[in-house]
């Protein structure tokens, strides 16, 4: 076939608008995405979420708990900051000031009591989640349920995890953890020295149909659901009070939700 | 042969050295596991045979720790009764470690690092 200059340049023409066309469909699209603040958000059957209300927290002893059901539950060497380096420190639950957990929300005219307040921070269990993006043995994966779980069997320490997580949510173990555990639970593991841990939903309870110890310890100030079930309890706080989610910038999409309060509710 | 009482003297020595365990041990049996006592053949959980669980269990374990950690599937159903797929909770809710895991292990000179995370009920607490 004998292709002249004049037929080769209308191909080529065709073909030009043809691939600027597609491109510019892409585009459409990502502004789209852009545009409206949020990237895509899972359609999964379940995406199990957490709602957290610090109205309800008044007390130190609120706070305190919470992070203590969890931590004798999942043998975590709770001692370290006493007893050890305290850069060492293992933590799965624990408390931060307002301008700490919303490092974002720069407002300097809050209520004092509110910026005083503790917030409980934990693994978010983004929907996004870096954590799983960096992970060069798939050690840490995202469930179908939306869980963020770690597999310590794989876990080589190599903590591109904790740079990747925004919040700051794992920890590692410098040193062997077992003489910093208080009193073992022999139902849960221990970790060793050089993996990277952290929170789990409790994903173990919740096999057995229980709610998280944190939630269950928390005489109804967590909530624990389905995010995806418009009728489940978490939808139903988020859909009749104001909450906040961590750094929802970044565009992570945490699971874990704030319900905050005004000044009646602060301190 | 320059210096050859030495050579002779160093290899009777290293001959010796090398040799060692084995005539330490010579005729002597060494004892093995106590008796288990069960039959190969007699089930044990989750259609397996008791045999199977002896001469496999490092694979089976390997497999129900992926089901449990990356699948979710933690519970395995036998005879209607259901059982954790558990180091901690399945195995040694019945067994006791140290008859169970360590006779053998130490007899073969294994060290499985199982034990770097899960361990037995009362071990090394504070």
């Amino acid at each position: 076939m004998k292709i002249d200059r004049r037929k080769f340049l209308k191909m080529a023409g065709f073909t030009g608008i043809g691939l600027g066309l597609s491109a510019a469909d892409i585009f459409v699209k990502d502004t789209a995405e852009a545009s409206s603040g949020h990237s895509a958000v899972s359609t999964a059957a379940v995406r199990h979420a957490m709602v957290i209300d610090v109205r309800k927290f008044k007390t130190p002893e609120d706070y305190q708990k919470i992070t203590e059901a969890c931590h004798s539950i999942h043998n975590v060497p709770t001692l370290i900051p006493e007893k050890g380096n305290i850069r060492h420190e293992i933590k799965w639950i624990w408390n931060v000031p307002y301008g700490q957990a919303f490092p974002d929300q720069v407002n300097h005219y809050h209520p004092e009591a509110f910026k005083q307040k503790q917030f409980p921070l934990l693994c978010n269990h983004c929907d996004h989640p870096p954590c799983v993006r960096v992970c060069p043995t798939k050690a840490t994966f995202k469930r179908p349920d939306g869980i963020v779980q770690q597999d310590m069997h794989r876990c080589i320490g190599c903590r591109f995890c904790m740079a990747a997580c925004p919040f700051g949510a794992r920890s590692f173990n410098f040193v062997d953890p077992r003489p910093f555990i208080p009193a073992r639970n022999s139902e849960y593991p221990t970790r060793t020295m050089g993996v990277v841990e952290k929170c789990t939903f409790c994903s173990e309870r919740l096999e057995r149909g229980l709610q998280p110890a944190c939630v269950e310890a928390s005489n109804g100030a967590m909530a624990f659901g389905n995010l995806n079930d418009p009728e489940s309890e978490v939808r139903k706080i988020l859909k009749t009070s104001f909450s906040l989610q961590r750094k929802p910038e970044l565009g992570t999409m945490p699971s874990v939700f704030y319900v905050i309060g005004g000044e009646e509710y602060a301190g | 042969m320059y210096n050859g009482g030495k050579i002779i003297i160093g290899l009777i020595i290293f001959i010796a050295l090398v040799t060692f365990p084995f005539y330490t041990n010579m005729g002597k049996t060494s004892e093995q596991p106590a008796a288990l006592t069960s039959s190969p053949d007699d089930p044990h959980i989750g259609g397996l045979k008791i045999g199977q669980m002896r001469s496999e269990h490092m694979k089976i374990l390997d497999q129900w720790r992926d089901e449990v950690v990356r699948g979710g599937e933690r519970f395995i159903t036998f005879d209607g009764d259901q059982y954790e797929k558990s180091l901690q909770i399945g195995c040694l809710g019945c067994h006791a470690k140290q008859e169970f895991c360590d006779k053998c292990h130490s007899y073969a000179g294994v060290k499985p690092y199982c034990w770097d995370c899960h361990f037995a009920e009362g071990e090394g607490q504070l």
